[in-house]
Formats: structure tokens, C-alpha cells, sequence
């Protein structure tokens, strides 16, 4: 591939003359990044800065985080060579980082460890985080359990529809899980839910958020958390193939996964980086998640950055198969990297990644998440442009067992009767559906009437009682103490 | 980051509407009653009368909320009452109109609106067109001056007030700063957390009112919780205003125009105890 030479820093990418791109850390990428919070937040976003910067410069914590990513995440996760799966896409070599497989199944695990040692480090005792597919909530519910902390996830209504599965498992690990019913019950909702108990909780509480967006620290700190994706996959395809690859491929929501992998060859002037954003049913039509395609610059949850929104500023509903992409925002870096040319980035339809994802199963027996899907449809098109010669790397991100049912619906793999309680997946689903909590829904009443909303026995008051069964008395499966009734609201 | 703060025409200077009425209030003996409405709900027409209505019923200051997509600072009733006016069509644009029809009363009306909405308008034309619309100015529960400049600049320009928020967490160094960027009177989240009915408002408040003065703000108003007039009464005993907003929403959400009349006159003579 004829990579343009990456921007010199010092002109327009807004790093001093000489520097590296490599070495942007925030508040600002060019003109993207900063912190557009409330106030109240200040003061927590600059503890969280200092005690990462200490945190991360620290031989003890780094020892510590690497040791539990050895014997406990998996690490290093392996690369595998795809030669069939090539084959469909001009006969270059294609080689897979296998984040699908380290515990929890995607690459999330990377950055909740890593915040989950800081929280403790902080002294603070209680996580929260908003999830889309689920996998960010179970790898937090993962990590508080490991690590004893109290974990709140909060997720859009219709995820938790999309991703049953998902919900159950991070119930599972101990975690609480709060469906938001507000705007559009997807992810963009979680992040404003999880912003609101953070405020109101900030004291014993760190807001372990999943991906490369929101205010300063956090796209530094995530992207610091994944950038063992990139060192390591870097080492391996040149100890395979004696050269850099010449393009590396991720998908894009937030963009954790992508600047995971992107970030170690920022400054390797001759590999191109893709970034595949989730194109719906086509940016043309509308419905897509595609900020930087079809987004324009402005603030969201927090940062200046490429968003979906109206001509007024309000944030537009994303539209995307794939609920771990359906988030109408993207973190500044990656803003940035589109603004300077450094990297590029390309929607791919909900019917191209499914495509790709049946293509890495029937080829490779591995089953990716829809999510991943759209990066590997998008290593199909650079393999033809390449050519048998072209090296192309793709972060697979993660594992697809929690799209099995989706797969189902799209491929029509199970008969009618075997979907008796289905709805199409592609619609949107009215109000009522089939997810059942006992949890109170964000921004709604509470499902199980008849718990008093404050004083003895409230649902404030039992969730102080230990809800992993081992309590005496019996089991007391409905009194997750909601997190919204924290802070008093 | 505490990137230095350059503040034009520096507080004090220029012609403060906001600033003007919350003194006439206090010349008046008590504080100054700031209440909150959003635009658009439940329609247009019905939110700038209920609007008026609060100003005749002994409300000082209006508050005029942009309904917006994203609302992190907001509790469930503002919350719910920005996405029925969203529903309902509501546009930016409206907002100009509310502000000249509320203005009109005489009222200092502030405009309360997260960042990315002026963003995309444009920051100077939005300043431009809600000082030709009678506006005194905004409140910005997400833009702290750090990364204001261009806000700071614009309503220089434009001669209107800027109310950011300072909280419990903010330290002495922050709210110097902040302090020092607002023009008309600095909004004091009384607690820790998002917009609401609250039980009691707590000592908190008090403290940061007491702390903001001594870093040198010259009018605070306590928001957050704020809903009866007992409450309003206690508040108006330490602070220059008292600002409410979820419960002149939710009365205007059950009981009309006629309902906000009431909650904003109870509460008017809260603060004038």
C-alpha cells in the first residue's frame, strides 16, 4: 500500500515540533478531547489523573497488572494466521490478534483490570460502568469480583433485549445491573446514568468507564490500559513475517480495541490504519452508528469529538446490529487520527459484517462478535486491494457466543418453533419486552412495586445486605439496591 | 488541568441584568427567587406562559432550560419533561422566542443550556442572538471556564451574564477561578448529584456559599433540591438567590400554568421571610 506519510507533529496534529504521535496524552488531541463536565466532576477527574500518572509510572503496579494479565487474562493473547479465510479476500496474508480469547472474551478485560487495581489503589470501594453489548459490564462485574469491589452496571434498555445473555452473567458475578430506560435505551443513555451516580457518589466511587471516550483522563488512561494489544501483536507479526504488516484493522465504536492496536504503530510511517465503523443499513440511509464518517465535530459525555447529531446539537439515535457498536460518539483520538490522515475510517453495513462473521466461522471455526464482524469486512477489501504480497492485521476483538441468537434470526439457522418468543432482531422492540429484572429501571418506576422507596426496608436499606446467598435469611433475589436511589433522587 | 483563566471585560464591569435584579431583591429584604423552566414543555406557547406567570407570582430571575438530548446533570423530572418537549418538536430556535416573550416582563431571563447546542449554533451568533432577544445571559451546567474561552470572549462581546456551577468538591483554587469567570452570580450546586426534589438541602450549601464569598464571588445562589418554601426561607437566610427548577416542572406538568402560579408565589414568599 502507498501509505502517505504520517502528519510531522508540529503542524497540524497540535503536538510540539519533533514529537512523536505516539506520545499524545490528552486533555487534548489536536482540537478534540478537554473536559466538558460538570464541575462536581473536577475534582474527581483530577484525582483519577494524578493517581493514574503516579499509578502507571509505579514498577509495583505495572508488575502487578502484568502478573494478573499472565495468570489471569490470558496474556498474551496468541495470533493466528486465517489462509482460508484470506482466500475470500485476494490471497493476502491475514493474520487474527485473538483478544476473543482472554477471560471474558473480548479485550475489554485489558482496561477494567487495570482501572479495578486503580480504584483500590484510590482507596475507593464501589465501580460503576455503562455497557452496550454487555461485554465492558461483564469484564467489570469480572474484575470487581476478583477484586472485591461493589460493581454497578448500567445498561440501555434495549441492549439489555439484545444481549439477555449478557445481563445474566454479569448478575452472576455479583453485579448489579440497572436497565436505563431513557432517550434511546442504548449506550449513549448507560454513559449519561452512569455520569449522574457519579456525581452523586464520587466519593467511594470510580466511574470505570469502557471505552477510549469521555473527559480527560479516560481516553488516555483506556487506550494506556490497551496498548498490550498493539506491543505484543507488533512483536508477533514481525517475529512471523519479518516485517511490519501493511495494514491493521479494527472496528470502532468508542474505539478502545482500534487505539489498543493502533497506538504501536502510530509512528511506523508505512503501515495504514482502518478504523471500520458500524454502517447500519448505510450511512446514506441515516441509520448507522458511523460518527466520523457521518458525524460532525462537537461536545459529547464529556469531550470535543466526531458525533451523529441534528442541526439544533442534539445527539442522533445510532443505528447498528451490533450493540457494542451503536454508540452515536467516538473517542478524540481517533477523531484526531481521522482529522490528521493518520488513520482512516470506513462504515461497513450490519449485512457486510454478517457476511464476514459466517465467512470466519465456516473458514477458521472461529466465531467472532458482530462487533469484530465489520473489522474483518473490512480485511477482506484491503486483502483484495493488497494482494497475495499485502500483510493485513485485524484485532479480533472479540468473541461471538453472545451473538449466537442474532446469527439465528439473520441466517434463519433454527426453524420458527424454535423462536416462538422472537422478534425480529433488526426491529426496535416496544417498551414492554421480554427482559426480566427485578432490578428498578433507570430513569423509570421500579419494577417490583410494593418495596418502599425509602426508609427501613427500602431498597436503599437492604442493599447493604450481602446479595451473593451465602446472607442468612432467605434469598433475597429482588433487593439489588438500585444505584438511583443513591444521591438521593 | 488548571489551565489559567483570562477573563474579558472582568467580573464587575459592564451592565449585569441578572446581577441588577438579584440586588433589587436583596434591597428588598430576603433573596431573589430564580426559577427554572424548560422551553417546549409541554408546548411552546404553554412554557413561556408559565414562564410569565412565575414572574408575576414574585419570581426574580428566570431560568429558561434548552431541552437536549443528553441532560447528565438533570434528575427524572427535568429529565422526562426535555424529552416530551424534544418530542413535541421542539427547536433551538424556540428558545429565542421564549427569551423575548418572557424578557418582555421585565424579568432577567438566563438561558440554561448544555454546551454541544451552542456548539453547534456557533458560539459567537449564539451570544449575538440571545442579547438581540433581550436574554441576560447563560447558565452552563457542562462548560466549567477552563474550557470556555471562546464563551468567555463572546459574551464580553455581547455584554451577558456567564453563571457557571462551582460545587462541594471544588477547591479553593477552583473556586477563585470560577468565581472570577462568572458575571452576574455564581450557581452553587448545593450537593453532590443531579437536579431534584431533595428532603433536606443540607449544610453542605451553606459552607460553599460561605466558601465561594470568601474566594471572592460578589452574588451566589444555591441550586439542587430546592422545592418548598421552608426550604427556599433557609436558603434565602445565607445565599443571594435560591434557584428551583423540578418543582415548578412537575407542577407545570400536573397542574398547568395556574399550578406553577402557586409553587412559584409559596416559594417567593419563602424567600422573603
Amino acid at each position: 500500500m502507498s501509505t502517505s506519510t504520517p502528519p510531522r507533529a508540529g503542524t497540524a496534529t497540535g503536538l510540539p515540533e519533533g514529537a512523536a504521535l505516539s506520545s499524545a496524552s490528552g486533555p487534548y488531541f489536536g482540537e478534540f478531547g478537554g473536559r466538558f463536565v460538570p464541575e462536581a466532576l473536577v475534582a474527581a477527574l483530577d484525582e483519577l489523573d494524578a493517581a493514574f500518572t503516579q499509578a502507571w509510572a509505579d514498577p509495583s503496579f505495572r508488575a502487578e497488572l502484568d502478573e494478573l494479565h499472565r495468570t489471569y487474562t490470558g496474556r498474551p493473547s496468541i495470533l493466528t494466521e486465517a489462509p482460508r479465510f484470506a482466500a475470500h479476500g485476494g490471497g493476502a496474508r491475514v493474520f487474527l490478534k485473538r483478544e476473543d480469547l482472554n477471560h471474558t472474551g473480548s479485550h475489554k478485560i485489558n482496561n477494567v483490570l487495570g482501572q479495578a487495581l486503580l480504584t483500590k489503589r484510590m482507596g475507593k470501594t464501589r465501580v460503576i460502568a455503562e455497557t452496550g453489548a454487555g461485554q465492558h459490564g461483564v469484564a467489570s462485574a469480572t474484575a470487581a469480583a476478583l477484586l472485591d469491589l461493589e460493581c454497578v452496571v448500567y445498561m440501555g434498555e434495549r441492549d439489555t433485549e439484545r444481549q439477555a445473555l449478557n445481563v445474566a452473567r454479569m448478575r452472576l458475578l455479583g453485579a448489579e445491573v440497572v436497565p436505563v430506560r431513557t432517550g434511546s435505551r442504548t449506550l449513549k443513555d448507560a454513559l449519561n446514568e452512569a455520569m449522574r451516580d457519579w456525581v452523586a457518589n464520587v466519593d467511594d466511587t470510580h466511574y470505570l468507564l469502557g471505552t477510549v471516550a469521555g473527559p480527560h483522563p479516560f481516553p488516555t488512561m483506556v487506550r494506556e490500559l490497551h496498548r498490550v494489544i498493539g506491543e505484543e501483536a507488533r512483536a508477533q507479526v514481525l517475529e512471523r513475517v519479518g516485517r511490519l504488516p501493511d495494514v491493521v484493522v479494527a472496528c470502532v465504536g468508542g474505539g478502545s480495541n482500534a487505539m489498543g492496536i493502533f497506538h504501536a504503530f502510530l509512528d511506523d510511517a508505512d503501515v495504514a490504519l482502518l478504523g471500520l465503523e458500524a454502517g447500519g443499513d448505510g450511512v446514506a440511509t441515516g441509520r448507522h452508528a458511523s460518527s466520523i464518517t457521518g458525524g460532525a465535530p462537537g461536545v459529547l459525555h464529556g469531550a470535543r469529538s466526531m458525533l451523529l447529531q441534528d442541526d439544533d446539537g442534539q445527539t442522533v439515535e445510532s443505528h447498528s446490529i451490533s450493540a457494542g457498536l451503536d454508540y452515536p460518539g467516538v473517542g478524540p483520538e481517533h477523531a484526531w487520527l481521522a482529522a490528521t490522515g493518520r488513520a482512516q475510517y470506513r462504515p461497513v453495513t450490519d449485512d457486510e459484517a454478517m457476511q464476514a462473521m459466517r465467512l470466519l466461522c465456516r473458514t477458521e471455526g472461529i466465531i467472532p462478535a458482530i462487533e469484530t464482524a465489520h473489522a474483518l469486512a473490512g480485511a477482506l477489501e484491503e486483502g483484495r486491494r493488497l494482494g497475495p504480497d499485502g500483510v493485513v492485521l485485524v484485532n479480533l476483538s472479540g468473541r461471538g457466543d453472545k451473538d449466537v441468537d442474532t446469527a439465528a434470526r439473520w441466517f434463519d439457522l433454527v426453524s420458527d418453533e424454535d423462536l416462538v418468543a422472537a422478534e425480529d432482531v433488526r426491529t426496535d422492540r416496544a417498551d414492554d419486552g421480554v427482559h426480566a429484572g427485578p432490578d428498578v429501571v433507570a430513569g423509570g418506576e421500579p419494577r417490583d412495586e410494593g418495596v418502599p422507596e425509602q426508609g427501613p426496608g427500602s431498597r436503599t436499606d437492604r442493599g447493604d445486605a450481602p446479595v451473593d446467598g451465602s446472607a442468612d435469611g432467605p434469598a433475597d433475589d429482588g433487593a439489588e439496591a438500585p444505584t438511583g436511589a443513591r444521591g438521593d433522587r | 488541568m488548571t489551565a489559567a483563566v483570562t477573563t474579558p471585560g472582568a467580573a464587575g464591569t459592564g451592565s449585569s441584568r441578572t446581577g441588577a435584579a438579584i440586588d433589587a431583591a436583596r434591597e428588598r429584604g430576603g433573596a431573589a427567587l430564580v426559577g427554572y423552566l424548560p422551553v417546549g414543555f409541554p408546548d411552546l406557547a404553554t412554557s413561556v406562559e408559565a414562564a410569565r406567570a412565575m414572574v408575576a407570582e414574585g419570581v426574580d430571575v428566570v431560568e429558561l432550560g434548552l431541552p437536549y438530548s443528553d441532560p447528565v446533570m438533570d434528575g427524572p423530572v427535568i429529565q422526562a419533561a426535555a424529552q416530551a418537549a424534544l418530542e413535541g418538536g421542539f427547536r433551538v430556535r424556540d428558545v429565542l422566542t421564549a427569551v423575548e416573550q418572557v424578557a418582555a416582563t421585565g424579568a432577567a431571563v438566563l438561558v440554561m443550556t448544555y454546551w454541544n447546542p451552542v456548539v453547534r449554533y456557533g458560539v459567537d451568533a449564539w451570544a449575538r442572538d440571545l442579547a438581540a432577544a433581550g436574554g441576560a445571559g447563560l447558565i452552563t451546567p457542562d462548560l466549567i471556564p477552563d474550557e470556555g474561552q471562546d464563551w468567555l470572549e463572546a459574551s464580553a462581546a455581547a455584554d451577558l451574564d456567564r453563571v457557571f456551577l462551582v460545587a462541594p468538591s471544588s477547591t479553593p483554587q477552583r473556586l477563585a477561578s470560577t468565581s472570577a469567570a462568572c458575571r452576574g452570580f455564581v450557581y452553587a450546586a448545593s450537593t453532590m448529584g443531579v437536579t431534584g426534589v431533595r428532603a433536606s438541602v443540607g449544610g453542605d450549601a451553606e459552607r460553599l456559599v460561605r466558601d465561594t464569598r470568601a474566594a471572592g464571588a460578589e452574588r451566589v445562589c444555591v441550586g439542587l433540591g430546592v422545592s418548598t418554601a421552608d426550604q427556599a426561607a433557609e436558603v434565602a437566610g445565607f445565599a443571594d438567590g435560591v434557584i428551583v427548577g423540578s418543582a415548578l416542572v412537575r407542577a407545570l406538568g400536573d397542574g398547568g400554568v395556574r399550578s406553577v402560579g402557586a409553587v412559584a408565589a409559596d416559594l417567593a414568599a419563602g424567600v422573603r421571610r
